[in-house]
């Protein structure tokens, strides 16, 4: 019998796997955190001995850990996959920062304008994402196969009823699916698969002496010097690392000394305070995931 | 569970190797929300410590604010904590939850909603492995007990918890617990459920959750955890001898490499098994199983793998792959069950697209033979089946698919149907059994698709009526009446007509005598290919001389050409000049005008005649009819 783990590697496969037999000209999303090392190591695998049909897509916001960057071109040079990084042009003209405009604004204009832009420029029909129902709420519920319009948006009533493994690929030109093969995946599970297979991941997630300053209960990590000191503010060294990663003014760190995969396993079932306490995108606004997919976010 | 976090902070790397080795159970909760299904499934999160800090905090800070058990924890809170969506209007369909004990690792299907409940109750347990149909103490077995029951049955679910719940506002009566067990066996055995085991339960007070409760001291059974972490599953289980796979993708990185990427939905398979492709009936061997890490002596159900064969035969996507001893049926007409998803109705006739596996096909629904009330389980008569409705009908598809019944395996007799136009899921549906089996799997080996298969394929005998007559005589008219008449029983017709091949086809041709020929041979060849092709096929072109007109009969075989000789007098048909035409012929404008400056030669022998002067083009097509009927045309 079938582990978990077996389970839902196999299930992941399988989605891959439909969507390149039906449909024209998919794309993963590469965002380079935990979940995309997952996604990519499985789609590997899932076209073996061939190599991933699709190349890989990474929607920049300038505003990265510069760790991530490095790994992300290490990566993809290994596998010998296309990476096409997509900045929005907007964002680099009108200098959008999280600083002077906000989270919300910041977000949308160089993450959800930025992947329109990418898909509609390449013409891309399908988007591989590594979202998880675990997640959050608003997710629970999200289809695996998520259709999208000639306008990206998400419409509640358009999404369709997803029986046994049986994915509806079909779309009117134009239209667009998202496509998440880690759907039924838990953070645990995205862990401990990582462990059992040695996947590479960013060493942000592993705790080190890094640069960081306290603002409003959050250690934000001083990854460059476009990060404005407030008054009296001088970063201090603490051994801290990541839950999850994203643009590096906008990520919590947290005080912690594991640096190994299993400290982190470790850490995580211990601490219990769930993954995206973090991330300081979600907690603009009440149900503001919702209305951030309704748009074309991720 | 405070022994769990001792191991992990004592010996992680321990821990990791128990979860490393959990299984997967996926189950549905059936119920309102007045049965305390949220409370339930609020409650399996909170035992098996799936909730962090700021989740348990978040729910304390609900509890006393909008909670409904006077500051204690409310747990249904944590499952129907979406009412900001509620108020932006998103319905909530199926939502999935997750949570882990030591031993497994739990999908939940959680679908809240009483509108579109069948939709979602068979969406979600499509892909459960076990259901738990909550009945309020209180109240017993109800009409909804029985519809979930029903709906639980018919998506082949095999094992069944009832919980009684709610029992702590029955004093934790035995008898009522009894009383309530005994009416469902009765009515569960109708509706065909089987492993059946009863927990009685306060999902709010979590008598029977995860510890045997004090409060049901006369319950001798396991707790509902207990039940969840140890039941076998066989669906989960690998069963020997019954391979198969449907192939998701051709795998081809190079020229000497061709692979079958698939998911092995039963069975198993290892190199040197002899497997048969459907529907083609190809044979072949397995030669590897290759997999990044290394090449694989045995792959199991569940697994995503992919296959080599020892000899290059042709196999697509869509193709099955199986055992050679006990492979799956192969046909084009069935019986199905079709729940339908949509708001615009099923109706028999109209086409549809079939996925099954990873084979799309078009399909129709031929006989609608009655739906099901799932209230009541009685059969009504209907002709169409609208949304949240349950029916059985005849189904036929344009192409042969390999399945298995949908009772034996999900995965080779489960579909969906997908709107041509709009894209969308409008159905789900199960495979019963096939009607007419066209042949045995093992007699397709060399099977060329030809006429008769069309034909066979479409149920028809195809066959060609040509219309022959003056223009304005009326041969159109007629011939559109007939292909009205036969589409209305069900025959695939095309009518060539005329005036459109001259618009497009024959645009290059004139009116010479020369080119009026070559105009009713290329239509003549035409024809042919669609009988070929199984059709049957209306032709209405003046073609004038008898040679042609013959010429066309000799293309196809004895008895597939019916001449229709629309006998109009010049006058009448002049008279009639639907499209001015005798008008411009009169005044010159027109040359080579068939009756007036170039000849009509009368058919001798045609198959029917039409007197226009003494028939309505109503009675001509009952006339042509009659005909058809009376040589056995129309089978």
């Amino acid at each position: 019998m079938l582990t978990h783990l077996q389970r839902l590697e196999a299930e992941s496969i399988q989605i891959m796997r439909e969507v390149v037999a039906e449909c024209e000209h998919p794309v993963m999303l590469y965002s380079i955190g935990k979940d995309s090392a997952v996604m990519l190591h499985l789609a590997v695998k899932a076209f073996y001995p061939s190599k991933p049909p699709f190349p890989l897509l990474h929607v920049d916001t300038t505003w990265k850990f510069r760790e991530m960057i490095e790994f992300r071109d290490v990566m993809a040079k290994k596998l010998g996959l296309e990476l096409i990084v997509h900045i929005n042009p907007q964002g680099v003209e009108k200098n959008i920062n999280p600083f002077t405009h906000g989270s919300a604004i910041h977000t949308d204009i160089w993450k959800t304008e930025g992947l329109k832009q990418a898909l509609d420029k390449y013409g891309f029909d399908v988007a591989f994402g590594g979202a998880r129902r675990d997640e959050e709420k608003s997710r629970a519920k999200e289809r695996i196969f998520s259709i999208r319009s000639a306008q990206h948006r998400w419409d509640p009533k358009l999404q369709r009823p997803e029986l046994w493994r049986l994915y509806n690929a079909r779309k009117h030109k134009g239209e667009s699916i998202r496509v998440f093969p880690l759907s039924n995946w838990t953070e645990l599970d995205i862990w401990q698969y990582i462990y059992l297979n040695n996947i590479p991941i960013v060493p942000l997630y592993f705790a080190k002496e890094r640069p960081v300053v306290e603002r409003d209960g959050t250690l934000i990590m001083v990854d460059d010097e476009r990060l404005p000191m407030r008054e009296g503010e001088q970063p201090m060294m603490k051994s801290v690392r990541f839950r999850t990663l994203g643009c590096y003014p906008l990520t919590g760190a947290i005080e912690s000394e594991a640096n190994t995969l299993t400290a982190i396993i470790q850490e995580m079932l211990l601490t219990r305070t769930s993954e995206r306490q973090g991330r300081l995108i979600d907690h603009d606004s009440a149900g503001s995931m919702e209305k951030k997919k309704q748009e074309g976010y991720f | 569970m405070a022994h769990v976090s001792d191991l992990i902070a004592e010996d992680i790397e321990l821990y990791l190797k128990t979860h490393e080795n959990k299984s997967l159970l996926r189950f549905i909760t059936c119920g309102s929300v007045d049965d305390g299904k949220s409370t339930l499934i609020g409650r399996l999160l909170y035992e098996s410590k799936m909730l962090f800090e700021d989740q348990l905090t978040q729910l304390e800070f609900d509890s006393k604010k909008v909670g409904t058990q006077a500051g204690d924890l409310d747990f249904a809170l944590l499952v129907d904590g979406l009412t900001a969506e509620r108020e932006q209007g998103i319905t909530i369909d199926v939502a999935y939850r997750f949570f882990s004990t030591d031993k497994r690792k739990f999908i939940v299907a959680d679908t809240p909603g009483h509108e579109q409940y069948t939709r979602n109750m068979i969406t979600g347990a499509s892909t459960a492995d076990v259901a738990i149909i909550l009945i309020d103490a209180r109240k017993g077995v109800l009409t909804q007990t029985r519809r979930h029951s029903y709906l639980v049955s018919l998506i082949g679910i095999r094992y069944v918890v009832l919980a009684i719940n709610k029992l702590d506002m029955v004093g934790y009566s035995e008898a009522i617990y009894n009383q309530i067990d005994q009416d469902y066996r009765t009515f569960a055995k109708e509706v065909g459920l089987q492993n059946i085991v009863t927990i009685p339960m306060s999902a709010l007070k979590g008598d029977n959750i995860t510890e045997l409760s004090v409060n049901t001291p006369w319950y001798r059974g396991e707790t509902l955890m207990g039940y969840l972490e140890n039941v076998q599953i066989e669906d989960t289980v690998e069963k020997s001898g019954v391979f198969r796979m449907p192939v998701q993708w051709v795998n081809r990185p190079n020229l000497d490499f061709r692979g079958y990427s698939g998911l092995v939905v039963r069975g198993s398979v290892k190199p040197g098994d002899a497997i048969r492709v459907l529907p083609s009936g190809r044979e072949s061997r397995v030669a590897r199983i290759v997999t990044q890490e290394g090449d694989l002596e045995k792959a199991i159900s569940g697994q995503s793998i992919t296959l080599t064969l020892t000899d290059e035969i042709d196999i697509s996507r869509g193709d099955v792959l199986a055992t050679t001893d006990s492979p799956p049926g192969v046909a084009n007409q069935f019986e199905a069950t079709v729940v339908w998803m949509t708001d615009e109705a099923m109706l028999p006739g109209r086409p549809y697209l079939m996925k099954i596996g990873t084979k799309t096909v078009t399909a129709n629904v031929s006989t609608l033979k009655h739906k099901v009330n799932v209230n009541t389980l009685e059969h009504v008569a209907a002709a169409k089946l609208e949304l949240n409705e349950i029916g059985v009908c005849n189904l036929s598809t344009d192409q042969l698919i390999a399945f298995d019944p949908y009772s034996e395996d999900r995965d080779t007799g489960g579909f969906i149907l997908i709107d041509r136009l709009t894209n969308n899921t409008v159905g789900a549906g199960m495979l019963h059994s096939a009607l007419r089996q066209p042949h045995d799997s093992s007699q397709w080996q060399d099977f060329h698709v030809n006429k008769q298969a069309h034909a066979a394929l479409k149920g028809q005998k195809p066959f060609i009526v040509w219309f022959t007559g003056l223009s304005g005589s009326g041969k159109s008219t007629i011939a559109m009446l007939l292909e009205r008449k036969l589409y209305s029983l069900g025959k695939h017709t095309y009518l060539l007509d005329g005036d459109t091949i001259r618009h497009g086809l024959n645009k290059d041709l004139g009116f010479t005598d020369a080119d009026r020929i070559e105009n009713v041979r290329r239509t003549a060849e035409v024809a042919k290919l669609l009988v070929d092709a199984g059709q049957i096929v209306l032709v209405s072109l003046i073609s004038p001389f008898s040679a042609e007109r013959e010429m066309a009969r000799e293309l196809v075989a004895q008895g597939e050409f019916f001449e229709v000789f629309v006998d109009a007098p010049i006058q009448a048909a002049e008279e009639r000049d639907p499209k001015g035409l005798y008008k411009k012929a009169r005044s010159g404008e027109l040359k080579d005008f068939t009756g007036l400056d170039s000849p009509y030669e009368a058919p001798e022998n045609s198959e029917v005649r039409i007197d226009t002067t003494a028939q309505t083009p109503e009675q001509a097509v009952e006339h042509i009819i009659n005909y058809l009927l009376g040589i056995g045309a129309l089978g």
